[in-house]
């Protein structure tokens, strides 16, 4: 039986770099960036594809800058992520 | 048909206090003003609702206003010197965060713990700050048991009008003397939204916080700013004094609360041996009436300042008077209460017989 | 929702949001708080509760002098600041005058067990039908780092620099277990918020305390033994690692008051 497939978001502004949420994750799915926000933390980046949606590091994150999502079989996926080896730099619109 | 009522003066505040539809009272024993909290624990909840809790302390106590007056409920508190020198941290959040409430002190002898005997000696504490930083309260002197009744309602008025704590400035005597008082009715109890307070976020509105911390300098300074605006209003507006037999008078008494009715007396024996004598009585101690003083300052040929302290309101009237005119003292401290008849050998010896 | 959270393509899209922060009773703001700082969780729990239960718009708050005397400006809820320690009997003021409201204390352990241990006692001893919440770290994180009633024998601080010396200045004050006994205590629980599943049981105490609010049963206290990296001088994963392996064995978690009396 395949483990669900989850996702986060992470808003980069707020996070603050603490880490906690690198250290809640089951799957070893997050990381510090090599860069830094506008506050001058370096903000933390998902660095795999094993996310389950468990929502362990929203959870614990202190700045509640992270959303979850899970595959709840309510929606087909019309794009999937993988083969992620470098940082993801999320540019945020206004 | 009025109603009257023969009445210890701590007690006809409290009875003002249900009877104007006050909401709340917060305080803690101390002698010479129990009788407020005792009266109000026997009568007021079962006839109005209105909520009366004896707190652990009077620092307690401030703290329980400062959280009830930030709803906009109608809410006081009193104490005796001792007690009110520990609710001065309150008192100063309360009027930096503009709260409307009444306080009340029963003044007794000091400093320390003191006498539970009646003094003035918190002129100060009252009229120039006691608590931290530039702040005024409204304070009211009242000189007999009606007045403090009367001054209930006047105060809670003042308190709303300019959201901002009164003081009623009592002393011992006048909280333990009986006098006949006429009772207002009985008013309901009533509550508004008056749109700034914490009563929980109004639907389509930012949340509303009651606080006294700014961090930001430039802020904090508005803040200060607006708050001495409000404090010049205060003084161009409500002023109140009285004023006995000084149209012809040659040497007035200056003098407020219970030691003024002691100079009306002095004044009655001066004016039976020859002497013209009046008597000025503030009223309300913040806003001082400068300009009244002042006025009298060009036309008499001096001023006798007479209170239960070493001094205090004396550097006021000097203030007003600004050199025009002599300004004698006559004080007695520990709780003593002078006697007319000293307080004219005072006045002979030290003003008429100094100018002679 | 601010916008940016969603990607719209993909797994990320509103059908399949299983966690989001709250969009209502907190403002969507970067707080002032130090990095891993267990105030943050706290607030967001907090506000997530209120939010769940639909009571934005009757409580009312009192954040006193501490780290948190800023709260009122992340929780989007009526709140009142109140002087150092003094928080309890401000919000009996208010819960004696608006009885319907929800009121809630948000307090330190300088506020709650130092300044304001007369008022703490005596709040729980009328049974005032409020929520206090009790942030216990261990050290005065506003003004830098010194010692407080509940720092750890051996803990170091700003005023106990060769660590706590109990001869000296006596043993840690256990406010949660004093105030338990009190028969007006009505819920009393020890918690914490460095794991996720601490998290969880937390937001559930939270809850709880509050629907008991709502039936009038008494003072609920939650303590949240947390964190404080800056002034422990750790990284915010070590600082939670202390909390496990150091305050936890000194504050037992569990329930020390419940409403059918035993252990929870």
């Amino acid at each position: 039986m395949a483990k669900a497939k989850g996702d986060i978001i992470i808003d980069i502004e707020k996070c603050k770099g603490c880490e906690l949420c690198v250290a809640a994750c089951p799957q070893d799915s997050l990381a510090q960036a090599k860069k830094v926000n506008a506050k001058g933390y370096l903000y933390i980046v998902k660095v795999n594809d094993e996310c389950t949606g468990c929502t362990n590091c929203a959870l614990v994150c202190p700045e509640g800058a992270i959303t979850v999502y899970r595959d709840t079989g309510k929606k087909e996926p019309v794009a999937k992520i993988t083969n992620v080896k470098s940082d993801i730099t999320v540019t945020v619109k206004e | 048909m009025k109603e009257l009522k023969l009445m210890k003066g701590n007690e006809a505040l409290a009875e003002a206090a249900i009877r104007m539809g006050c909401d709340a009272y917060f305080g803690y024993p101390i002698t010479p003003q129990s009788e407020v909290l005792e009266y109000l624990s026997r009568e007021a909840t079962k006839r109005t609702g209105m909520v009366v809790l004896q707190a652990e302390s009077e620092v307690a106590s401030i703290n329980m206003v400062y959280g009830a007056a930030g709803t906009g409920k109608k809410v006081f508190t009193s104490s005796s010197s001792p007690g009110i020198s520990l609710m001065q941290e309150g008192i100063s959040y309360i009027a930096c965060a503009e709260l409307p409430c009444l306080l009340v002190n029963v003044n007794r002898g000091g400093p320390g713990l003191g006498t539970i005997q009646p003094g003035q000696g918190d002129y100060f504490q009252s009229v120039k700050g006691g608590g931290h930083g530039d702040y005024k309260l409204i304070v009211l002197a009242p000189s007999t048991v009606q007045e403090m009744s009367d001054f209930v309602q006047e105060g809670f008025d003042l308190a709303f009008k300019y959201r901002n704590p009164v003081l009623i400035l009592a002393d011992g005597a006048l909280g333990q003397m009986m006098e006949k008082v006429e009772l207002s009715p009985q008013k309901e109890r009533t509550f508004e939204d008056l749109g700034w307070t914490t009563i929980g976020r109004r639907k389509g509105e930012d949340s509303k916080i009651v606080t006294s911390l700014n961090l930001k300098s430039e802020e904090m300074e508005k803040i200060n700013i607006h708050l001495q605006k409000k404090y010049k209003e205060i003084e161009k507006n409500e002023v109140k004094y009285e004023l006995i037999g000084c149209e012809d008078a040659d040497y007035i008494f200056v003098a407020f609360g219970l030691v003024a009715r002691l100079c009306t007396k002095a004044a009655e024996l001066a004016r039976e041996k020859g002497m013209k004598v009046g008597v000025i009585r503030p009223i309300t101690l913040f806003p001082f009436p400068t300009d009244i003083i002042r006025e009298y300052a060009s036309k008499i040929k001096g001023f006798m300042d007479v209170e239960m302290n070493a001094g205090q309101m004396i550097e006021d009237v000097r203030l007003s008077v600004e050199g025009r005119a002599p300004v004698e003292f006559y004080g007695r401290m520990g709780g003593i209460v002078p006697t007319p008849e000293e307080i004219l050998v005072a006045l002979e010896e030290k003003l008429i017989g100094g100018a002679k | 929702m601010s916008e940016k959270m969603i990607k719209d393509e993909g797994l990320c899209v509103k059908e399949n949001i299983v966690y989001a922060p709250p969009q209502d009773a907190m403002y969507d703001v970067s707080t002032h708080y130090c990095p891993g700082c267990g105030h943050g969780v706290a607030h967001r729990i907090l506000a997530e509760v209120i939010e769940e239960m639909g009571i934005t718009n009757d409580i009312i708050g009192v954040a006193p002098v501490g780290c948190s005397v800023l709260a009122y400006n992340y929780l989007n809820i009526d709140m009142t600041e109140a002087a150092h320690g003094r928080a309890t009997a401000v919000a009996t003021g208010i819960k004696r005058v608006l009885p319907d409201k929800y009121v809630f204390t948000y307090q330190g352990d300088g506020d709650l067990a130092a300044i304001g241990t007369g008022e703490t006692i005596h709040t729980v001893n009328r049974g005032e039908n409020i929520l206090i919440i009790f942030i216990n770290n261990g050290i005065y994180g506003m003004t830098g780092g010194q010692m407080a009633p509940t720092t750890l024998p051996g803990m170091k601080s700003t005023t106990s620099p060769f660590g706590r010396d109990v001869a000296h200045v006596g043993n840690p004050l256990k406010m949660t277990d004093l105030v338990a006994q009190l028969p007006s205590a009505y819920y009393v629980t020890r918690q914490s918020v460095h794991k996720p599943a601490n998290v969880r049981k937390t937001k559930k105490a939270i809850q709880k305390a509050l629907e008991y609010q709502k039936e009038g049963k008494g003072t609920c206290f939650i303590e949240i033994v947390s964190n404080c990296p800056s002034n422990w001088k750790m990284t915010p994963i070590e600082s939670n690692k202390f909390v496990e392996e150091s305050m936890i064995p000194f504050y037992p978690l569990g329930d020390l008051k419940t409403p059918n009396g035993k252990e929870g």
